[in-house]
């Protein structure tokens, strides 16, 4: 048996390190000298998926450049949680403006590289799916449209969270929100509302658009890395499960980020210039609702009386992605 | 160099050698030949480096522009009316962000109705943004203003909004003397950010502030641009030694000297009272004139000491707040208070609609005849049976007290033919 | 550079905010007992000789001095252990259990072929210690005894040291050499081993030659008898005494079909014994289910692929020239085998009785002092007996007996004796937690693609069967410890520094001591707790 093949039994290929694997196969994050783009200190609620996506990401965009990144931030948690005067817990070159501008700005700068010459240096725009998906979408849309040179990301976390938990165009249908309570006959967020984002990034047929989750670092890293070997507009679209506002454990959130995966709600995929190019596997198949119990905000699905229409359609939802982006193995299909 | 060009065309020249690296704008009327005339020399590289973003939205266009200074690039955009409606938002934050970027706003009036002719309605809603406001008497000042906007926002750390009248001023040809290359050069300085993003030395900017320090920085902010008070003549006396005409500052006084009845105006309609002026001069009427250059920061002491040698002032603007009345006169007012100066506030020319000589000529021998109440608002030319007509139609909700009493005392309704 | 007050603020400012006053909970590592190693009779530390092993090549030897510091029979415990390690595996609940006792055979051979050693590294106490006994017990102990400085005797009355490993294991589970060359390993650490020398009287054995302390370690050797009605024609024998013969090197007479009497592990080996010996036909009689038969069932799998027989629910009545009469049972409510009266005839040309051994503890008659109950000798929680200084273990104590409890007890044996030695006071081992399956976060262990889940099956195959097979290639052999999912301990995945999202987890570096939290920082989410592969970090409220 070949040395490689080995490997494959070695837990290294799903943790964030292993000290059998080499060290250029581990992750970013497993590194002691990794940036640490957002420091301790934060203001975040215990357990937030979006300060650790965004380490994630940043951490991966600086070891990818060699630390020579800029980012632009929309207002939103991160923004909030992350730099309260007197204090910052950034530790690259970052900029806040405003909700709907962070990819305008990110252009902005880039465009401001551009003209200097320095092509070292590469701009990262950060927001939340408030400030991508709803109100930052047009200055996204034409960052797109133009191809400018930046990397975004949103940080999903499927409601506007620092404001109090209302609903936003990336609130899944059934979900309980400050604006979307399940009372009277309504359950949570309607459906055949919101918006894909990824999609739409896609649509503009940029050279880079790819979704991910914080339950799987190595795919997200392998991401962010390729994204910034590519120039021109690319997107990426990162679910991180907020304990807040989506009434999860805080030791909970990778394990609801991988639930997401895992039940085929949240496609995990890249897309180079509007074309699908690879999708992640579901590897257990799991059912919707083992997602959605340890979430408060469907809670209402489970009560009295049980509303297992909904849960049903929300199934008929996990399924159309599995369907619609092969999410299964196609072996494990066979058997 | 002299040469017959089109304001925009001018004003685009005259920035094109200010060296700005990044240019982002949204096409809106009256500013468009402006932007386009920067993106044909960005096109043609006669203009370069510099990169031409060709934005969704005005918010886009100035919110590119806030991302490119703080990256340390000298940045421009221009926008009018709505357009700068909609930058709204990032106005106050390029400004709370200290962020030296330099905007042309082609003065025009905002809807609804929509109307794209000229009036200040739009600078003056934006008077509170912390930009500091310049208001270009005529094309060459405008041309010369934008020079001098660079070296002013750069030294402080601060936005400048250089106003020029939408279509009177972007759209008229006339004869401009074109500083050159070399004399722009030799007269706006290096770019030289006062933060900046840099990996080599990183910095967060653009902070949530709390209760703790927001007056504090708010107070910064507002100090700093009362350096401008300083500043912007100190530049206008460099500009005069560098170009051998007086242009920017804080204002220019026409024949005032001895004046009983001073006239006080922004933009391209203080040529017309000027001409007024010298008919009154020539009349024996000691009338003067005062074109207020920089509106924001308000220049008090300054329109005091201008002013305060009068025995009334008139103030012609083309803007006011609706439920309050004059915006400059409000401010003149203020300015005035206890000098026993009268002031009489006159809106004119909204959107677009002439201020004639003839109705100048009216207007300042009504008030120096005391035919004109100093109190109120008065509207130059307003079509009063057309006014009167709607505020009593039967149908629809019947004017109350307000409307037909209390604005009729106020006399704005009432004020003859003006 | 004048930069704007409080919009433009110096990077990583924010840890000044202490957030660790936020936490209710703080996240502790902990080393929690893996099942296998508290499975393990030998008291081995299983996980962590695994671990060394994950590294390969450079590993095998800290893996095999980490199994020789509890277990001095790698080589021949990876070969006859039942393996109880592997039966309570958390990984038998993902997909299949570590093969551990084909992986500790693999690190025995090696160490074989390579010719590793141990020595003793403390110096001499002066001390000496008797052992009776050189089975896996008395072995052992000696072993212990010699690496911690005493000077030690075994005394054995048989003619080779290894006493059930040699005469009660066939040689086709456990080749001689290697249980020769384990031995001679002991020996080699000035352990003397006086052979052919029965202890009669331990008293006066104790007196005669000053010894500061014994351990008693005879073994159960005398065949348990049944009473079974037998004619004078009839040619029975005892399990042990045929498998011990055969050891020495005797083919005894057993004819053409052969009955074996007994359930237990003895009657599988005295069965496939007498297939070896050419017995056509070999048969089984228990009286209970295969399902309530003591005997290992790899065992039971392996006797039947061999074609050994098997009569379930059945008791021998009477034997006599060729001819048992044998009565059919049936299993109680309680289970137990009740008679049915129902009798049938058995050929057999020869009865093994295969029910038990019993102890032979006449060397203790002189000791009034040391309590023999059951024919088994009464000890304390030490190990000791009434008579202070001797101690006793394997067969000869009450409990389970195989030769992996029989080295587990000359394990501790010699730890209570040292102590005793040294006059120190008792210390009774620690208790503790063990990690369960429901701990680990099994996300994070890979599946094993299907063709290399059959070469590992076909390995495991290989290394249960008798040696004309071999044991775990080296890629195998490392393959298979890799899937240790070190269940309760640290095995350095870089999960929790990675997961954490406030940076609050340090990455120290080095092995055993990798990762520091830091309470500074932790606003105890826990986190790092979930994501544990080996559920050992667990949540600690917060005592204010």
């Amino acid at each position: 048996m070949p040395a490689q093949q080995v490997k494959l039994y070695q837990i290294g290929t799903f943790a964030v390190g292993n000290r059998l694997l080499d060290a250029e196969q581990r992750t970013v994050q497993a590194r002691m000298d990794r940036s640490n783009s957002l420091t301790s200190g934060h203001r975040a609620c215990r357990g937030c998926g979006e300060a650790l996506g965004a380490r994630y990401v940043l951490d991966a965009a600086m070891r990818a450049t060699g630390g020579q990144i800029v980012a632009a931030n929309a207002t939103g948690c991160l923004e909030v949680f992350s730099t309260p005067y007197p204090e910052t817990s950034w530790q690259l070159p970052w900029l806040h403006s405003l909700f709907g501008n962070s990819p305008a700005v990110a252009s902005g700068m880039a465009a401001a590289l551009r003209a200097q010459g320095r092509r070292d240096v590469r701009v990262v725009g950060q927001a939340g799916d408030g400030g991508a998906v709803d109100i930052g979408l047009g200055c996204l849309s034409g960052m797109f449209e133009r191809d400018d040179d930046v990397l975004f990301v949103c940080y999903d976390n499927e409601g506007y969270m620092n404001t109090g938990v209302q609903r936003s165009g990336a609130t899944p249908p059934g979900a309980r929100t400050a604006t979307t309570r399940p009372l009277g006959a309504q359950p949570g967020n309607a459906f055949g509302q919101g918006k894909s984002l990824p999609l739409i990034a896609m649509a503009h047929e940029i050279p880079y658009v790819a979704t991910a989750t914080v339950a799987d670092l190595h795919d997200l890293e392998a991401k962010v890395e390729h994204a910034m070997t590519l120039h021109g507009a690319r997107y990426l679209h990162v679910l991180v499960p907020c304990p807040l506002g989506w009434g999860s454990a805080s030791e909970d959130t990778v394990r609801v980020a991988r639930l997401a995966k895992e039940t085929g709600i949240f496609p995990v995929f890249e897309a180079e210039h509007g074309e699908l190019t690879s999708v992640s596997r579901i590897r257990q198949r799991r059912p919707v609702e083992d997602y959605l119990i340890l979430q408060s905000r469907f809670a209402h699905l489970f009560g009295e009386p049980r509303r297992d229409d909904i849960i049903a359609r929300i199934q008929q939802q996990a399924d159309r992605n599995i369907e619609r982006f092969g999410l299964l193995d196609p072996r494990a299909q066979e058997a | 160099m002299l040469s017959q060009l089109e304001g925009s065309q001018a004003t685009a020249k005259a920035v094109a050698r200010c060296r700005p690296e990044v240019v982002a704008a949204y096409p809106i009327s009256p500013q468009t030949h402006i932007v386009e005339a920067l993106s044909d020399m960005v096109r043609l590289g006669e203009l370069a480096p510099c990169e031409y973003l060709t934005v969704e939205s005005e918010f886009g266009a100035l919110s590119a522009c806030i991302g490119a200074s703080a990256m340390g690039s000298r940045t421009f955009t221009a926008t009018s009316s709505q357009g700068l409606l909609f930058m709204a938002e990032a106005l106050f934050n390029a400004s709370g962000l200290g962020l030296p970027i330099v905007m042309t706003v082609a003065n025009r009036a905002i809807g609804a109705p929509i109307n794209i002719w000229n009036d200040h309605s739009d600078a003056m809603a934006m008077r509170d943004s912390g930009w500091i406001q310049l208001f270009a008497g005529s094309n060459q000042e405008a041309v010369d203003l934008h020079l001098q906007a660079f070296v002013l926002a750069e030294r402080l750390g601060l936005p400048v909004m250089v106003c020029m009248d939408g279509f009177v001023l972007t759209h008229a040809v006339e004869r401009i003397d074109l500083p050159t290359v070399e004399e722009v050069d030799a007269f706006v300085p290096r770019f030289e950010p006062r933060q900046l993003l840099d990996p080599a030395h990183p910095v967060s900017i653009g902070a949530m502030v709390g209760p703790e320090a927001f007056t504090e920085v708010k107070y910064l902010m507002h100090a700093r641009q009362m350096q401008a008070l300083d500043e912007a003549p100190s530049i206008a006396a460099d500009f005069g030694d560098a170009f051998g005409r007086t242009s920017g500052g804080l204002m220019h006084s026409y024949r005032t000297e001895g004046a009983d009845t001073v006239v006080l105006a922004l933009g391209s309609q203080v040529g017309t009272i000027e001409v007024v002026v010298d008919d009154l001069r020539e009349e024996g009427h000691a009338v003067g004139v005062v074109e207020l250059v920089c509106f924001r920061p308000w220049p008090e002491t300054e329109v005091r000491r201008a002013l305060a040698g009068a025995e009334r002032v008139l103030v012609i603007e083309r803007a006011f707040a609706p439920g309050a009345g004059g915006i400059l006169a409000a401010d003149v007012r203020l300015a005035l208070a206890g000098t026993g100066t009268e002031v009489f506030g006159v809106v004119a020319g909204l959107g677009g609609r002439p201020v004639t000589r003839s109705a100048i000529r009216e207007l300042v021998d009504d008030v120096r005849a005391g035919r004109l109440a100093p109190e109120g608002t008065h509207f130059l030319g307003l079509r009063t049976d057309v006014v009167e007509h709607q505020l009593r139609r039967a149908d629809g909700p019947r004017p109350g007290p307000h409307a037909e009493s209390v604005l009729a005392e106020l006399g704005i309704v009432g004020s003859g033919s003006h | 550079m004048d930069e704007p007050f409080a919009i433009t603020l110096d990077v990583g400012s924010s840890r000044a905010n202490k957030t660790g006053s936020w936490r209710t909970e703080r996240p502790v590592y902990v080393d929690l007992l893996p099942p296998c190693s508290g499975a393990c009779p030998a008291g081995e530390d299983v996980r962590e000789w695994l671990y060394e092993a994950e590294d390969g090549a450079a590993g095998y030897e800290r893996a095999w001095r980490r199994i020789m510091a509890a277990n001095p029979f790698p080589a021949t415990m990876g070969r006859v252990c039942y393996h109880p390690c592997e039966s309570s595996c958390n990984r038998g609940q993902l997909d299949e259990a570590v093969g551990i006792n084909s992986i500790e055979r693999f690190l025995g051979d090696e160490a074989l072929r390579q010719g590793w050693t141990v020595g003793v590294d403390v110096p001499a106490t002066g001390r000496t210690v008797l052992v009776v006994g050189a089975g896996p017990c008395g072995l052992a102990a000696a072993y212990h005894l010699a690496r911690s400085g005493h000077t030690v005797t075994i005394r054995d009355a048989g003619p080779m040291a290894g006493g059930m490993m040699r005469f009660g294991i066939p040689a086709y589970r456990l080749p001689r050499d290697v249980l020769d060359r384990e031995v001679a390993r002991i020996v080699a650490l000035g352990v003397r081993l006086e052979l052919d020398t029965k202890v009669d009287d331990l008293d006066a054995a104790l007196r005669r030659d000053g010894f500061d302390a014994a351990f008693l370690a005879v073994g159960a050797q005398v065949g348990r008898r049944a009473h079974l009605p037998a004619g004078s024609a009839a040619h029975v024998l005892e399990a042990i005494t045929m498998l011990h013969d055969v050891a020495e090197g005797e083919r005894p007479l057993l004819g053409r079909r052969v009955a074996i009497y007994g359930g237990g592990n003895t009657a599988i080996d005295a069965a496939r014994t007498a297939r070896r010996l050419g017995a056509e036909e070999a048969v089984i009689i228990y009286r209970r289910t295969r399902e309530r038969m003591p005997a290992h069932d790899s065992e039971v799998r392996e006797a039947e692929d061999e074609g050994v027989l098997f009569r379930w629910l059945s008791t021998i009545k009477h034997v006599d020239g060729g001819v048992m009469r044998v009565e059919k049972m049936e299993l109680d409510d309680t289970g137990f085998p009740q008679p049915t009266g129902e009798i049938e005839e058995l050929a057999a040309d020869s009865l093994i009785l295969a029910l038990g051994q019993d102890t032979d503890l006449s060397l203790l008659d002189a000791m009034g002092d040391v309590e023999v109950r059951d024919g088994a000798v009464e000890v304390d929680a030490t190990m000791m007996t009434g008579r202070p200084g001797v101690f006793a273990g394997g067969d000869v104590v009450p409990g389970e007996r195989s030769v992996t409890v029989g080295i587990g007890h000359g394990r501790r044996a010699a730890a209570y004796i040292d102590a005793w030695l040294a006059g120190l006071p008792d210390r009774s081992e620690e208790v503790r937690r063990t990690a369960p399956f429901e701990r680990l976060n099994t996300w994070y262990f890979s599946e094993a693609p299907r063709s290399h889940r059959a070469q590992l099956e076909a390995a495991r195959r290989e290394s249960t069967f008798d040696e004309v097979t071999h044991g775990l290639a080296p890629d195998t052999a490392l393959y298979e410890a890799r899937r240790c999912m070190s269940c309760g301990s640290c095995f350095s995945c870089d999960n929790c520094y990675g997961v954490c999202p406030d940076n609050a987890v340090l990455k120290i570096g080095g092995p055993g001591h990798g990762y520091e939290i830091d309470l500074d920082y932790c606003k105890g989410c826990g986190l790092c707790a979930a994501e544990c592969p080996a559920g050992a970090i667990e949540m600690v409220p917060e005592q204010y």
